[in-house]
């Protein structure tokens, strides 16, 4: 196999690296043996690849190390702080939660204590309704509902405020909210 | 004769490597320095070889190393760690490149063809610069300069092969190329930088090096 300059300048690399069939290997150190000028190529890359291979080439800046390790550390404490205030704040708002969840239990969810036994709770009455109670009563009725008692102490409200004051709908002018039976 | 590449992780060192990987997993942070301790300098100069700017090049590689401890459970043990770190730090590399480019002085052979063949200067002999000159602090400097004038492709590739001695595989991964360009790139900037080189060459990349006659510093 006979080869010429340009091949052994394409495949000088692969040759420098070992990675190069056996045959063009002689070839090529046949045909640099007899060529000044593929000599000097061969030289030269060889002497980059040593020179640049070298571990003093990898240079750093004065400091660097400690600079990056600083660096990382400052990270780390602020990772583990906001991991941690991430706990707390976790922590503060399962609590809040709970406590949320009790309080709409005793308010909202838990139905509350009629002021009379035999009364009944009502089912769909508009929060925002407007009724009236009578302040020792224990029903609340829409305006005009000739059923209220004690007139002279009676007092406006949302049918919401009446709800959760333990008032029951009147049997009568809040009929369509009672439940059937 | 060829060069031998040796590995630069023997057995202790990887299964050391290995124990520090899964106690980081558990949780123990603090001992990140210590896995990249190693590699601190390869992250710098990979950065550096993209980006030619010594205060970006330690930002990006404080932020890979950052990056790195960040993601280190998404590292799958059938990469080395020490290449996937650098692949973490060509990336932040060359964001930064993207994201700064109005701003930088473009490489003189950006835009050469890649699989053309490439000339080397000829010249009668090569003076052999030894290795005991890098000693030398402005030898380092010039050879620095040199491998600066280099595109970033060629820049890259040399950097991740011939200095941090990845193998063309893992070059290839870090950079995302096939290994036959990690290759056809290798040649060209190991050519180029000899010609940078050379002493006694007036050519036009060794002009651009202020390489005046009888200033080399070797």
């Amino acid at each position: 196999m006979v080869v010429k300059c340009e091949e052994v300048w394409r495949e000088i690399s692969n040759y420098l690296d070992g990675d190069i069939e056996p045959d063009l290997r002689l070839a090529m150190e046949e045909h640099i043996r007899g060529c000044q000028r593929c000599t000097a190529v061969l030289d030269g890359t060889r002497n980059v690849v040593q020179l640049y291979g070298d571990e003093r080439m990898l240079e750093v800046p004065l400091g660097f190390s400690h600079r990056l390790q600083h660096r990382l550390d400052e990270n780390i404490s602020r990772s583990r702080r906001r991991g941690f205030l991430g706990w707390m704040v976790a922590a503060a708002a399962a609590v809040l939660v709970a406590g949320s969840v009790e309080v709409a239990r005793s308010s909202i969810f838990r139905r509350p204590e009629l002021r009379s036994e035999h009364a009944q709770s009502g089912t769909g009455v508009p929060p925002d309704m407007l009724v009236v109670v009578s302040t020792a009563g224990k029903i609340f009725h829409r305006s005009g509902c000739p059923f209220i008692h004690d007139k002279a102490h009676v007092q406006t409200l949302t049918a919401r405020a009446a709800m959760r004051e333990g008032y029951a709908p009147c049997i009568r002018c809040m009929k369509q909210y009672l439940v059937a039976g | 004769m060829p060069e031998e590449r040796t590995s630069l992780t023997d057995p202790a060192e990887q299964f050391n490597e290995e124990m520090l990987i899964r106690r980081i997993r558990d949780g123990e942070h603090d001992l990140f320095y210590e896995l990249i301790r190693p590699y601190e300098r390869r992250v710098y100069s990979a950065a550096l070889a993209i980006l030619r700017n010594q205060a970006d090049a330690e930002d990006v590689a404080q932020e890979a190393v950052l990056k790195a401890l960040k993601h280190i459970r998404q590292f799958r043990a059938e990469s080395r760690f020490s290449t996937w770190l650098i692949q973490i730090t060509v990336n932040e590399a060359r964001m930064r490149i993207r994201k700064h480019r109005a701003h930088m002085i473009e490489p003189i052979d950006d835009h050469q063809d890649e699989e053309g063949n490439y000339t080397p200067r000829d010249f009668a002999d090569w003076r052999e610069i030894p290795s005991e000159t890098l000693e030398r602090k402005e030898v380092r400097q010039k050879l620095a300069e040199a491998l600066a004038l280099l595109g970033e492709k060629y820049r890259e590739v040399f950097v991740l092969r011939d200095m941090q001695h990845l193998s063309i595989e893992e070059t290839a991964k870090a950079l995302r190329i096939s290994t036959a360009s990690v290759k056809t790139r290798l040649l060209r900037a190991r050519l180029m930088l000899r010609d940078l080189l050379a002493p006694g060459l007036g050519g036009s990349w060794s002009s651009k090096l202020s390489f005046e006659k009888g200033t080399k510093p070797w």
